[in-house]
């Protein structure tokens, strides 16, 4: 298992075994199309969800374009509430943080919960490699690393798993984690979250360490918040006698009052329920109740060099609701892994070529991860145009350009293996702005129209290996409209 | 009324009996159509797969075919048969003006585009918000399944005129498409760039529109119907794909062959 998954093949090739893979496919239809529906559903009820919409959008672009004054408040703030900040400009620096942040406890094991952040830097491998266990604690989360995978889906890791497998990953793997799965598991809903109740109670009463994510954190008060819908997040955060949490700098948010909205599109666009079930806040320390020690991870990663990027920095709005993977046809075929990231879908076609550059394969490939059919950008509750910041990355990867990598401007070359295409565009543009050559092209195209193949040759193929090719007419429009005086004289 | 027929780089060469139905359907509709012959490609196909640059030549030449300046250009509208064309000039030339001056290049892009930007409408659209028609006086005695193209649904907000026009056609009987809303899997480059996934998307939408028994599946973009048609042809599926100006524009008298 690994947590950046550098080194993927880029999308199509990725996406090529999941398209043909019938109970991936099957399992992610079931799941994306009911909570689609039950999404539409939650977010109908309100009648000023526009205006929700709008409110998110608006504090979001108003805190990153004052990050700098709110993380300042921030780090007062849980200073004075008894915790400790610490600032991680990259994967590798917040890794050996928190490795020290544990080791000084004197902890080889540490339980988790909720964190993208901790999948986004790697945090378990690294911990790992260094004789630290960690052991995930949300229940999908669970089956992921009991499945010795990678999470699929923002808000269900292991939503590309059926019953069936799930039961069997239990069966042979808790054993070796710790309490082993009851005898004769069934597949019920209900039998499996129970097999994973008494295996995770045993870990969360020996664990002295925890180690979480956040959704928000205000900056007023010092608080941050995480919302789950299981209770096991709750277990994590308070009975720990050391708690730390590894956070994004952009979840930030100024006030208290500021939750008020995205505590209401939250639920309705990740789960469809009106309210999360549990949303839990800690604020510092306070003596004889939860952890006595707290340390608050920011991680940067790329994020500062994203806010540098006028179009793509809308990207750091995201509340990770996953409404987007729900709705995209592209995510609904290609599975979660195909995006070579732990933020899969539309979002994470446009984050992680972000976060981090366009260089390689899997990155120069996602901005292209999309047909632009807008469906993610209809269903966000923070409003983040994804089809326009597609475009964009689209434009940086085909043309180059400058772009802020760990601070410096840097110029980019455009990426290989785009030249063919760069070279038929700049034919196309050439003809379209040529209307005669254009016009002669067409008639050409017509009269050898008998001619033509029925498979294309090059990359071209791709279409006809499973489409058949429209037949050429035998009389371009425009010629049409010249031999019959714009239709008049049309014998037919 | 005189309005321009912007017919669209892949109307023009593959689909030209669209034209030709758009140009029927108007003048029974007492309009004047004129075809300005220099039109040639909104340069949505540039811009959508990342040439912004290789673009703006285009968005320039369709601002000077259509827009004010030439003496023949002074239309009423500029009418065309797609949706996503119609979008794209009227979604992505005020962006590629905004994205002009934000380098730095001035307000001269957005002034040559501006004329043009509120004038383009998509054929439905016209049909519907400005000739205030429904009922085009059409007969198309078959069975119908309509797409909605994620550009008309979602950048233009076509919302159900182009049904209003279809259930306003004598003969013709609408049958809901289920996952409507869902795109086909052309998306340009796309179909090309990520062809596994484009093809289970198109094969999707070809298995829903069998479903539902209709014999023709119709919609206002021949791109994604070449796409939805290239897929029946190939799963050898009985049906269909016509675009709707050519059912609007089918009478008793002159049916679509
Ligand atoms: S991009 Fe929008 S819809 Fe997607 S996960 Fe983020 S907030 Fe949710």
């Amino acid at each position: 298992m690994s947590g950046t998954f550098v080194g993927m093949p880029a999308f199509p090739k990725a996406a090529h075994d999941a398209v043909r893979n019938t109970t991936l496919r099957a399992n992610l239809r079931h799941a994306t199309h009911t909570i689609r529906d039950k999404r539409a559903r939650a977010v109908a009820e309100l009648d000023d969800w526009a205006q929700l919409r709008e409110a998110g959008k608006q504090i979001k672009d108003h805190t990153l374009r004052h990050l700098e004054h709110y993380l300042v408040q921030l780090e007062e703030s849980v200073t004075a509430a008894g915790g400790t900040v610490h600032w991680a400009a990259d994967a590798d620096e917040a890794n050996r943080i928190v490795t020290r942040l544990v080791r000084d406890t004197g902890e080889s094991e540490v339980v988790k919960v909720k964190s993208m952040a901790t999948q986004e830097i790697g945090l378990n491998e690294h911990l790992e490699a260094e004789g630290i266990h960690a052991y995930e604690t949300d229940l999908a989360e669970l089956i992921v690393q009991l499945g010795d995978d990678r999470p699929s889906h923002i808000l269900v890791p292991a939503i590309h798993r059926n019953r069936g497998e799930i039961r069997d990953i239990f069966e042979k793997e808790m054993g070796r984690w710790g309490r082993p799965a009851p005898d004769g598991l069934s597949d019920t809903p209900a039998e499996l979250a129970e097999a994973a109740r008494l295996h995770l109670r045993e870990k969360f009463l020996r664990a002295k360490v925890g180690v979480s994510g956040a959704n928000f954190m205000v900056a007023e008060t010092g608080t941050l918040v995480v919302v789950e819908s299981e209770g096991n997040g709750r277990m994590c955060l308070t009975l720990p006698e050391t708690l730390i949490s590894v956070v994004g700098i952009e979840k930030i948010v100024p006030t208290w009052r500021d939750l008020e909205v995205f505590l209401q599109t939250l639920p309705r666009s990740s789960t469809a329920e009106r309210m999360n079930p549990y949303t839990s806040m800690w604020t510092g320390t306070s003596d004889g109740d939860g952890p006595q020690t707290f340390h608050l991870v920011l991680i940067d990663n790329g994020r500062t060099d994203t806010l540098a990027d006028e179009v793509g920095r809308q990207a750091l709005r995201c509340i990770r609701c996953s409404a987007c993977l729900n709705v995209c046809p592209v995510y609904e075929r290609a599975g979660g892994h195909a995006y070579g990231s732990v933020y899969p879908g539309p979002i994470g076609a446009i984050l992680s070529p972000q976060l981090r550059g366009t260089t390689s394969d899997i990155d120069a490939s996602l901005p292209y991860a999309s047909s632009l059919c807008g469906a993610c950008y209809e269903v966000c509750p923070v409003a983040i145009d994804i089809p326009e910041v597609l475009v964009h990355l689209r434009e940086r990867v085909v043309q180059g350009g400058e772009v802020t990598r760990r601070g410096a401007k840097v110029t980019l070359k455009p990426a290989k293996g785009h030249a063919a295409e760069r070279a038929a565009m700049r034919a196309a543009r050439w003809a379209f702005t040529h209307p005669a050559a254009l016009a002669t092209g067409q008639r050409l195209a017509s009269r050898t129209r008998r001619f033509h193949p029925r498979t294309l040759p090059g990359p071209g193929r791709a279409w006809t290996a499973t489409r058949d090719l429209p037949a050429i007419p035998a009389e371009p429009f425009r010629d049409w409209w010249q031999r019959t005086d714009g239709g008049k004289d049309a014998g037919k | 009324m005189r309005v321009a027929l912007f017919l669209t780089c892949v109307n023009d060469t593959l689909y030209p009996d669209t034209g030709r139905a758009v140009v029927k359907l108007l003048t029974r509709l007492g309009v004047e159509v004129d075809f300005p012959a220099a039109q040639t490609c909104c340069g949505q196909p540039h811009y959508n797969t990342g040439y912004r640059r290789e673009a703006e030549p285009l968005a320039r030449h369709y601002s000077d075919v259509f827009g004010p300046g030439l003496a023949s250009s002074d239309y009423d509208a500029i009418i065309t048969p797609s949706g996503s064309c119609a979008a794209m000039v009227r979604e992505l030339y005020p962006r590629m003006g905004e994205r002009a001056r934000a380098e730095g290049r001035g307000d001269r892009l957005a002034a040559t585009l501006a004329p043009v930007i509120p004038k383009t409408y998509e054929l439905t659209e016209f049909l519907v918000d400005v000739l205030g028609v429904t009922d085009v006086g059409a007969h198309y005695p078959h069975k119908v399944t309509y797409h909605p193209t994620c550009h008309g649904l979602r950048s233009l907000g076509l919302g159900d005129r182009p049904t209003q026009l279809l259930r306003a056609v004598k003969g013709l009987e609408l049958v809901e498409l289920p996952g409507a809303q869902e795109c086909c899997g052309f998306g340009g480059t796309f179909a090309v760039k990520n062809s596994d996934v484009s093809a289970a998307m198109g094969t999707d939408k070809v298995r829903n529109a069998e479903s539902t028994g209709a014999d023709i599946l119709c919609a206002a973009d021949n791109s994604c119907l070449m796409h939805i048609g290239g897929t029946m042809s190939r799963l050898k599926v009985g049906m269909r794909p016509v675009h709707i100006a050519e059912i609007l524009a089918s009478t008793e008298e002159d049916p679509l062959s």
